[in-house]
């Protein structure tokens, strides 16, 4: 009797809960149907790393023949070269990515005329907007060393101008420079935001203690930016194997591919180019099981340094 | 302002490093914006000085030639128009979905049942990427291939942005929900007449994001369509400016480098790369002002 009646008050709890939860369940639908096509299917794709695919079979008819793909794809030259240069660029990136917005932050912090802070803000920030299509064509016609006006300028005082996009030994660092051209604007916000937040009452102690701006900056202001330094840089190490893709493949050519070619532009070339999907598959998936790996250990950094959570 | 006053009282330091730091800052600034300073002064000069390399950061025989021009190529004008018609109706979708997904998220455990299971499975989709090749399959499974809607739905639920509006949801007060729910009022009703008007920044911010990737995004054109009738803007672009190594060369179609024979002009490429900016420098200042909060909350929440 008691039991019927549990199951009973269960059955309606329930029923209670679906009538006020379903209209919750039903905006998350539309979300989650695009993740289940878009994110979720392409997971399953992933065994046409595993299979000789024949694109009559498709992917669920192919055979299976295990990992002879990956041993293949280790022993491309090509694969260990883009590995090398994909983890030298984003390195480097990454390091850029963190010091110079560090630093701008600090020195446009102890501007004291907020109208010029406010203008070189706005200036740095913007080529963060921009595309890789639209600041490659720039930095493709400024490099040019014929007509660039960087040539031009090499010209003025003397030197000889530098094709910064055909040489190999340069490209690495013209990738890295540009890049943190176009997002330290971004970097140097955020920080500033995280300066803006720190207590006017510790400036105000410290000065009262004869302490100048320099050792402000050093004792005050550093140490206030240490959790979102920590923050920024825990979240970073998703990307050591992320060089930078769209700018890789609208800044590359044939002659600097020795040592501009990185991961995504080998499985794009292999893949969408030469239609080889079962060697792209496996270069994307060792890709991005790295990555996996890295981005975890970034958040998990992050909780346990930083107390930060996306959920 | 009485803080800003303070704040310049506290911090007190030789004159001489302000002077050194004013003209480092400016300099530095200059140096970021010059590159895109040449452009424009180059889409604005006759070609032949521009051909000859005199242009620097001033016109040299101003004339809107070049623009004039670009808007007479029918595939600029067809580009142009794609990327505004993708544009709308991509923020239109990205919009509808990240605020559908971000209310749910943003309720406690108690309050949706499964909230760390849909939690999780928006996160995956973050932290792992199935690859290029797979994502391409998968879209073409679909029948999306050479369909504007190939531009559309591969992107539609921006998880980040419904991350942002969530993370500035939760934080509103409990009374605002609760006391509508004693009125009687349901999800759909809390969601739409009294956190969304309560959102407005936020939802510019991620308006704003969904807006600029739209317009920057230039990849899923060349991999996904292969009509050029069919491109938006930024594709268009990439295939008169960037083509210059096999790899994209193998994948423009044969129009597209006779076309690229015909657009050899520096001016030409010049104007339409700055059409291409300006919608961008359109909006930036919103961006501005919105940017800061939206970024606050999203990725430095307290």
């Amino acid at each position: 009797m008691r039991k019927e009646n549990n199951h009973h008050s269960t059955h309606r709890r329930f029923a209670r809960a679906f009538k006020r939860q379903w209209p919750l369940h039903l905006m998350l639908l539309p979300g989650v149907i695009i993740l289940l096509m878009f994110s979720y299917f392409p997971m399953a794709g992933i065994i046409v790393a595993f299979q000789d695919f024949n694109p009559r079979l498709g992917i669920w008819g192919s055979p299976i023949i295990g990992l002879r793909h990956f041993e293949f794809m280790f022993k491309m030259p090509d694969t260990t070269r883009a590995i090398y240069n994909t983890v030298f660029i984003s390195f480097m990136k990454i390091v850029g990515g963190l010091v110079v917005p560090i630093f701008f932050a600090l020195m446009l912090d102890l501007v004291r005329r907020n109208n010029y802070k406010r203008t070189i803000q706005t200036i740095i920030y913007f080529p963060y907007f921009l595309s890789w299509v639209i600041l490659g064509g720039i930095l493709i016609d400024i490099l040019s060393p014929s007509t660039g006006v960087i040539g031009l300028m090499f010209q003025a005082v003397g030197l000889d101008p530098i094709y910064f996009l055909g040489e190999p030994k340069i490209f690495p660092y013209v990738l890295v420079v540009t890049d943190v051209w176009k997002n330290f604007g971004y970097g140097t916000i955020v920080y500033l935001a995280a300066i803006s937040s720190i207590d006017t009452e510790q400036y105000e102690a410290s000065y009262m203690d004869g302490a100048n701006r320099f050792q402000q900056t050093i004792h005050i202001t550093l140490p206030g930016m240490v959790p979102i330094i920590i923050l920024m840089a825990t979240l970073s190490l998703g990307n050591v194997l992320n060089a930078g893709f769209d700018q890789v493949l609208n800044l590359y050519n044939d002659i600097v591919r020795e040592t501009g070619d990185i991961i995504d532009t080998l499985v794009y070339r292999i893949g969408l180019i030469n239609n080889r999907y079962e060697i792209a598959t496996a270069v994307g998936l060792f890709k991005s099981v790295v990555s996996l790996i890295f981005i975890s250990l970034g958040y998990w950094l992050a909780k346990k340094f930083a107390n930060y959570t996306v959920f | 302002m009485k803080k800003k006053k303070k704040n310049k009282g506290i911090r007190h330091g030789s004159p001489v490093f302000d002077v050194f730091n004013y003209i480092f800052l400016g300099l530095m600034a200059l140096i970021c914006i010059m590159p895109i300073i040449n452009v424009l002064a180059i889409s604005f000069s006759q070609s032949g000085a521009a051909a000859a390399g005199r242009v620097t950061f001033w016109p040299v025989g101003f004339n809107l030639e070049s623009y004039r021009f670009a808007f007479s190529r029918p595939q600029f004008i067809t580009s142009f128009w794609v990327s505004i018609v993708r544009t709308i109706v991509g923020l239109a979708v990205n919009m509808t979905l990240t605020i559908l997904a971000a209310y749910p998220l943003s309720r406690s455990k108690k309050e949706l049942t499964g909230r760390n299971f849909y939690a999780w499975f928006f996160f995956i989709t973050i932290v792992f990427n199935s690859g290029l090749v797979p994502w391409y399959l998968a879209i073409r499974q679909f029948g999306l291939i050479n369909s504007f809607w190939a531009l559309i739905l591969p992107g539609a639920m921006p998880v980040f942005n419904a991350i942002i509006l969530m993370n500035f949801f939760k934080q509103l007060p409990d009374e605002l929900s609760e006391s509508a729910a004693i009125d009687g009022a349901g999800h759909f009703t809390i969601l739409f007449k009294i956190f969304l008007p309560v959102s407005l920044p936020p939802l510019a911010t991620v308006s704003l994001f969904s807006m600029i990737y739209h317009w920057n995004d230039w990849f899923s054109g060349l991999v996904l369509l292969n009509d050029m009738s069919k491109h938006p803007l930024q594709t268009y672009l990439q295939s008169i400016i960037v083509v210059r190594d096999s790899t994209t060369l193998s994948s423009a179609s044969r129009e597209s480098l006779e076309m690229l024979s015909q657009i050899s002009d520096r001016t030409l490429k010049s104007a339409q790369i700055f059409i291409a900016a300006l919608p961008i420098l359109a909006v930036y200042p919103f961006l501005q002002k919105y940017f800061m909060k939206g970024l606050v909350m999203g990725s430095v929440k307290g």
